[in-house]
């Protein structure tokens, strides 16, 4: 490095290299994505959002609600879940023993014991949850061995993880998931919890409404700030208004008025309900809960 | 670092001419470093009280958190080290520093900018993109400001007189190339009309914060360090061959970090990040011997003095350094992702790094600049104290909360609300920090303004004093005719 010309041409090499890779390439590969169709469907995905939730998704931005929320679960793996639908002629009381007579080779010994540790304190709802192993064959193998004697059950593909668990999405987020947002707002803290599947987790617009007005009114520890400037306190006129929010005594507002939602947060609620992540792609797959009922 | 440096009679033509221009970046950068740590204490305090300012909607979290962050890195860190750029350009190129009154415009320019930029986020004009907040007119503004100074700072080194090109010249020389190509690249696709689709976004800006907040800070602070450390030490910078490794691995591996592990984009990019993280293991370890090397054992003896603002700021990249790449390895990205980790970690590559190795460079170069000592320099040994304190009990505590609330959100039969309220405390310590950071900020800012104060208290006089002159001679060569 004697001549600043050496200097500008390394510095130009790395950083075009860089930009090749992380600015033109993305470009190239995942620019003109389209939209995909959901797993054993004809239906496509994502869905362009209504006018509220486009607009919704810019008061999100405008007011960094991205500082304390992702909007993307993470998933650590996949299993299959053999999931008993109906019992047949048998009784949840007997259904055990049942079972555990169906698999006395010792080579089924592992069904025995998922059985024995999935129904224990099972009362008899269903589904419920017989196995969950890595394996398809397995899993398989077990639900054939169940409908040889009557017993119904499905075996369903899950995706596994902390997130998953904790009930925030079925499945990870992809790339697909953000065609339509913009900007694409992913978040980079949880300081407050996940979102990408808000709109099927909290699906009321008024739970909505009245948790973005006093967040410590639904989920009491929250540290969640209130976002009252997104609402009106207005003088209760001739009746009270229908949209006036209904909240606990000590959140509202005194006597003879009332709160109302400006179209800032019925905006923001519209976006928070368009949020999802309840669509299996190629690329996530899993078998939706809904076809287990 | 440059011992044949001649002290001859240009040393003061270099320092008046670099008096007006550095004045202009390191005022506007001083208050924005104040305005910036503000807005981060009040961004800091909602966690402890939710509701604080909770009526006005400028102030509420989203807002408020991207403000103090923008404001710290493009308010304060970039005009500062710009500041101290030129004057290391014209100190090592023995000339003045040329086309001087294009920087003073640029600093103008520049802090307007960062004056709408901070204004457009608190009134909810942010674009979105993390670090690159600033709506259009503000970006347009930076980015024209940027180039000017580096036309200035280009034009010093192309009209020289010393020609000898220094390890400091490799990284400033990169510095100012990287911050237009970047800037510009991200600007024009994510805050233009046509805006790539989806997640395309999030990887370009990905891509520019890590060569904004990792690359351009490290380019910029270990120039200035190699300039300073061995200049105030007295002793040329040790291992040369060990700082051109140390410069090519930054650039060429530092550059591919910044995607987070868990992102939903194609695998490759992820994995390309994971590897080049590590990676730059190496160059933080070549960094760290040319440093250790050329203090170590130095007979300067500089409590709170100069010296140890670049030594702490050194000591604070290595460490910042090594959180970045561990937290790009998957096994603990899977933990640390998503925690209050990420933020100590910024906040130690700005606060403890950067801005450390700022302060001692101005604390050095500004009483040289302005012919006349620090007017309080009790307040700079106070604000050292202060600051390691501060960036101490700011950064260690996050760290540990985003380790215990990874573990935590991990595990599931931990409820949200507990894992939450677990890292509230380490939060509150490091609130402390943030304000003991303010309190050192504003000595800063004190002996900047005095500074300028008197400075323009010295222009003032002698403008009246030349105004009163001719008068005189012009009386006098009457009276003779």
């Amino acid at each position: 490095m004697k001549t600043g010309v050496s200097v500008f041409i390394a510095a130009f090499v790395a950083l075009g290299a860089s930009w090749c890779g992380f600015v033109l390439a993305p470009l190239l590969q995942l620019g003109g994505a389209k939209q995909t169709v959901i797993l054993q469907s004809t239906d496509n995905w994502p869905l362009q959002r209504t006018g509220d939730a486009t607009l919704g998704l810019q008061i999100y931005r405008a007011n960094g609600c991205a500082a304390c929320h992702t909007e993307q679960v993470r998933q650590t793996g996949v299993a299959c879940e053999v999931t008993l639908t109906g019992l047949g002629v048998h009784k949840p009381d007997d259904f055990i023993d049942f079972a555990k007579s169906l698999f006395v080779l010792p080579e089924l010994a592992d069904f025995t014991n998922a059985i024995t540790a999935n129904l224990k304190g099972w009362t008899g709802e269903l589904p419920r949850t017989l196995l969950t192993c890595d394996d398809k064959s397995l899993a398989d193998e077990m639900g054939d061995r169940l409908k040889a004697v009557g017993i119904k059950s499905e075996t369903r593909i899950v995706a596994t993880g902390p997130d998953i668990t904790r009930g925030w999405g079925f499945r990870q987020s992809v790339a697909a998931d953000y065609l339509y947002d913009q900007p694409v707002q992913l978040g980079s803290l949880r300081a407050g919890p996940d979102l990408a599947n808000i709109g099927v987790r909290a699906p009321d617009a008024n739970w909505q409404l009245q948790h973005l007005y006093a967040p410590k009114s639904v989920t009491p520890n929250s540290t969640m700030p209130s976002f009252k400037f997104l609402f009106e306190v207005r003088k209760i006129g001739a009746a009270p208004s229908p949209d006036a929010l209904n909240l606990p005594k000590e959140f509202a507002a005194a006597d003879g008025y009332e709160i109302v939602a400006k179209p800032e947060a019925k905006q923001l609620a519209a976006y928070l309900l368009s949020l999802k992540a309840n669509a299996p792609l190629y690329e996530a797959p899993f078998t939706p809960v809904t076809a287990a009922k | 670092m440059n011992p044949t440096e001649n002290k001859t009679s240009c040393e003061s033509e270099i320092n008046a001419s670099l008096r007006v221009p550095l004045l202009a970046l390191f005022g506007g950068a001083a208050v924005w470093l104040v305005v910036g740590l503000v807005l981060g204490l009040i961004a800091g305090i909602k966690f402890h009280a939710p509701d604080f300012l909770g009526g006005c909607p400028l102030m509420t979290y989203g807002r408020v958190a991207p403000a103090a962050n923008d404001a710290v890195l493009y308010g304060f860190c970039i005009p500062a080290a710009l500041g101290v750029a030129l004057w290391i350009f014209a100190r090592l190129s023995q000339n003045p520093l040329a086309l001087p009154l294009v920087p003073v415009v640029a600093a103008n320019l520049w802090h307007l900018g960062v004056f709408i930029g901070t204004a457009g986020i608190l009134f909810g004009a942010s674009t979105g993109h993390v670090w690159l907040e600033y709506p259009r007119p503000a970006a347009v503004l930076l980015f024209a400001a940027f180039l000017l100074i580096a036309i200035s700072a280009a034009a010093t080194f192309g009209w020289r007189t010393e020609q000898t090109l220094y390890p400091s010249h490799w990284f400033l020389f990169a510095a100012l190339l990287w911050f237009p190509w970047i800037y510009s690249t991200a600007n024009l696709l994510l805050n233009s009309n046509q805006v790539p689709r989806g997640v395309v976004q999030p990887i370009i800006d990905w891509w520019f914060a890590n060569n904004l907040v990792f690359i351009w800070l490290a380019l910029m602070g270990i120039g200035t360090a190699f300039y300073f450390l061995p200049k105030i030490a007295g002793r040329p910078l040790a291992s040369s061959g060990y700082v051109l490794f140390g410069f090519l691995t930054l650039i060429f591996f530092g550059t591919w970090c910044g995607i987070p592990q868990g992102a939903p984009v194609p695998a490759w990019l992820p994995t390309l990040s994971s590897v080049a993280a590590t990676l730059t293991l190496v160059p933080l370890l070549a960094i760290l011997i040319v440093t250790v090397k050329t203090t170590c054992g130095s007979s300067v003896s500089c409590l709170g003095g100069p010296f140890c603002f670049v030594k702490f700021g050194m000591m604070c990249f290595i460490a910042s350094g090594i959180l970045y790449a561990s937290a790009a390895w998957p096994q603990y990205s899977r933990v640390l992702e998503f925690t209050w980790f990420g933020v100590a970690q910024t906040q130690l590559q700005l606060l403890g790094f950067t801005a450390m190795i700022l302060f001692g460079a101005i604390y050095q170069l500004l009483p040289e600049v302005m012919g006349k000592p620090l007017p309080l320099p009790k307040f700079a040994r106070l604000h050292f104290f202060l600051t390691i304190l501060g960036v101490l009990l700011f950064v260690v505590p996050l760290v540990i909360g985003g380790v215990v609330q990874g573990g935590k959100l991990a595990d599931t039969s931990v409820a949200f609300a507990d894992a939450n309220a677990a890292v509230l405390k380490f939060l509150r310590i490091s609130t402390t920090g943030q304000l003991l950071v303010l309190l050192g900020a504003l000595l800063f800012a004190v002996n900047i303004f005095i500074m300028t104060i008197q400075w323009k208290i010295g222009v003032a006089r002698t403008v009246i004093a030349y105004i009163k002159s001719p008068l005189e001679t012009v009386e006098t060569s009457e009276v003779k005719s």
